[in-house]
């Protein structure tokens, strides 16, 4: 089970929810979490766990080899300006290349082969019942949509179906978010009753639509704001899985990093609820 | 002209209540460009009054003419992305997924394929109702290449300054460090940072730190809600003052600005107590920092 926990706008608590209900969930079961927000992961700010793996991520560039007859087709080639041909020499600008391959492929002289490039690196933790992935992007790196789809690969090939997969994913409705919840048996869109929230919101609701992907709504710190949202998911025909209330108490116990230890029983009913809504004991029989 | 950022690494920290108060206290003297084109926010504060359209043309995606192709699959092989798949015997391009290279086109002995700008959203040039010129954009759900549009706002917004000599664009940049937020940055001459005392506010702000060294472009940092964590508050301080970064404000934990935004308003205009006090002093700060 692939539950993907997004929001149209950083900041409405999506990563609260998503370690907490990790955190929640492995009390029962044995839940993997996965930190897809590549750029500023902090699931780790919130869920403690001892490393038991790293590896440095990679994507593919060309690397030119300096031994060619300078045709120029390279730089043709590519879509995105990444070759340049200065005088005698090729320059490849590893940062605009998207990895596509064709110009290394249809070099009749082979003189481009794909060569490493690190982009990120990722980490495995686990603690007694739970364990987490994350995915740091290095800084100055400024593609995240193939670090994601690295991540969810390594994911795929270590956990295993009976697993229940919590992926925290970017904020925003860009192409990173698309990657990151491609393949969710289940989105859950965490926004705030405010204006700001429900735009956001509808921009969420649409991608997810498009992409046609099952989701459902939590409202955080409910109780501010109007109840635009509400009203929104009503006339939507979208389920509304939690209301979680306004509490500072939250913010405070979330800024210190010990909302899961010290905080958790202000959370643990709405955690109950999309539990049963979910109906994961079914799914996880195994886990 | 200057080209002021304000940016926030982490989302949720008020950067565009902060960024709507300026803009308010900055009135028409002002240019202002909304770069946050994922979740463009600044509208609902500044309601601007549109005068023109301009289309939004993303990366280009590949088209199979299928009265063409024929099925023979070279285009499916080349893909790295995985976005040709076969139904009922077509070949077909998932426009969501393909990254416009052009490899299939190139490859393919039917000639069926052509690549095709996609129109993936709006660029509106505005009139704010503070009376600045104000530039936003609308990018449609599950689009990329935001980074390129971030470009284009900030180009009209300049341009714009130029045209009516406007001193200053002030910009709402956008969260993360990627390549939306690395355009936002491209060509400013300050940044204003927006953060809050969470463990998270402090990660993501020594990360963007760290990007904005890269840029060398001067500082300033404003920590919103500081009370809910003021031992935190503390160690962002300390971290700004080893790193030069100029201590801007701190901001108390207030639910005025989500009433003042639910209303439509700046916090300025719903609160004329200590708040808007701050904000007002940050802005003369800002003025005074930024002058060139
Ligand atoms: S692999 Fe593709 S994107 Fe990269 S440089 Fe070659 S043609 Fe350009
Ligand atoms: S243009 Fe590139 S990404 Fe798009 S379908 Fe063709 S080969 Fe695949």
């Amino acid at each position: 089970m692939n539950i993907a926990i997004a929001s149209g706008k950083g900041g409405t608590g999506k990563t609260t929810l998503s370690t907490s209900l990790a955190t929640f969930l492995s009390q029962t079961y044995e839940p993997v979490l996965v930190d897809l927000d590549v750029e500023e992961p902090n699931t780790g700010l919130l869920v403690r766990g001892d490393e038991v793996h790293a590896q440095d991520m990679f994507k593919l560039v060309p690397e030119w080899t300096g031994n060619c007859s300078l045709c120029g087709q390279c730089r043709d080639i590519c879509n995105f300006n990444a070759v340049i041909q200065t005088g005698s020499s090729i320059t490849i600008l590893s940062d605009l290349c998207h990895s596509c391959h064709a110009c290394s492929e249809l070099c009749r002289e082979s003189a481009l082969p794909m060569v490493q490039e690190r982009i990120g690196v990722l980490k495995r933790f686990r603690s007694a019942q739970l364990h987490r992935v994350e995915s740091i992007l290095d800084v100055g790196q400024d593609q995240a949509t193939p670090l994601i789809a690295q991540t969810k690969d390594y994911v795929s090939e270590h956990f295993d179906d009976h697993f229940i997969k919590i992926y925290d994913c970017p904020p925003g409705t860009a192409c990173a978010v698309v990657e990151a919840v491609k393949g969710a048996d289940y989105v859950i869109l965490v926004t705030e009753p405010t204006p700001f929230g429900l735009y956001d919101l509808k921009l969420a609701v649409e991608l997810i639509r498009k992409m046609g992907l099952e989701f459902g709504v939590v409202v955080n710190r409910s109780g501010i704001g109007n109840d635009d949202v509400l009203k929104y998911c009503r006339d939507n025909w979208i389920p509304i899985l939690a209301k979680i209330p306004n509490d500072r108490r939250i913010a405070e116990y979330h800024s210190e990093g010990t909302l899961i230890s010290d905080g958790l029983q202000f959370l643990e009913g709405h955690l109950g609820a999309i539990e049963n809504y979910l109906d994961l004991s079914v799914v996880a029989g195994a886990g | 002209m200057r080209e002021i950022v304000i940016i926030s690494g982490k989302g949720g920290t008020g950067k565009t209540s902060v960024m709507a108060s300026f803009s308010y206290l900055g009135g028409k003297d002002l240019v202002l460009a909304d770069c946050d084109v994922d979740a463009a926010d600044l509208h609902m504060l500044m309601q601007p009054r549109i005068e023109t359209t301009a289309d939004y043309f993303g990366g280009l995606k590949a088209r199979i003419d299928s009265d063409h192709c024929k099925n023979c699959g070279l285009c499916k092989d080349v893909c790295r992305f995985d976005s040709i798949s076969v139904k009922e015997g077509i070949h077909g391009v998932d426009a969501m997924v393909c990254e416009g290279c052009g490899y299939c086109q190139r490859v393919c002995p039917a000639e069926a394929i052509s690549m095709h700008p996609e129109h993936v959203g709006d660029v509106y040039i505005s009139q704010s109702r503070v009376g600045s010129s104000m530039v936003h954009a609308r990018l449609n759900a599950g689009a990329d290449n935001s980074g390129k549009l971030v470009s284009q706002v900030k180009s009209e917004a300049k341009r714009i300054a130029m045209e009516l000599d406007r001193k200053m664009v002030l910009i709402d940049g956008s969260p993360g460090i990627g390549c939306p937020v690395i355009s936002s940055l491209t060509g400013a001459d300050y940044v204003v940072l927006v953060t809050e005392p969470t463990q998270a506010g402090l990660h993501d702000l020594e990360r963007i730190y760290e990007l904005i060294k890269s840029f060398n472009i001067p500082c300033g940092c404003i920590v919103n809600k500081f009370d809910i964590n003021i031992k935190i508050t503390r160690r962002i301080k300390a971290f700004m003052h080893t790193k030069g970064i100029e201590f801007i404000a701190k901001i108390p934990y207030d639910e005025g600005f989500t009433e003042a935004m639910t209303e439509g308003l700046t916090i300025l205009e719903y609160d004329q107590n200590g708040i808007s006090t701050i904000l007002r002093n940050s802005w003369e700060r800002i003025k005074v920092l930024t002058q060139g």
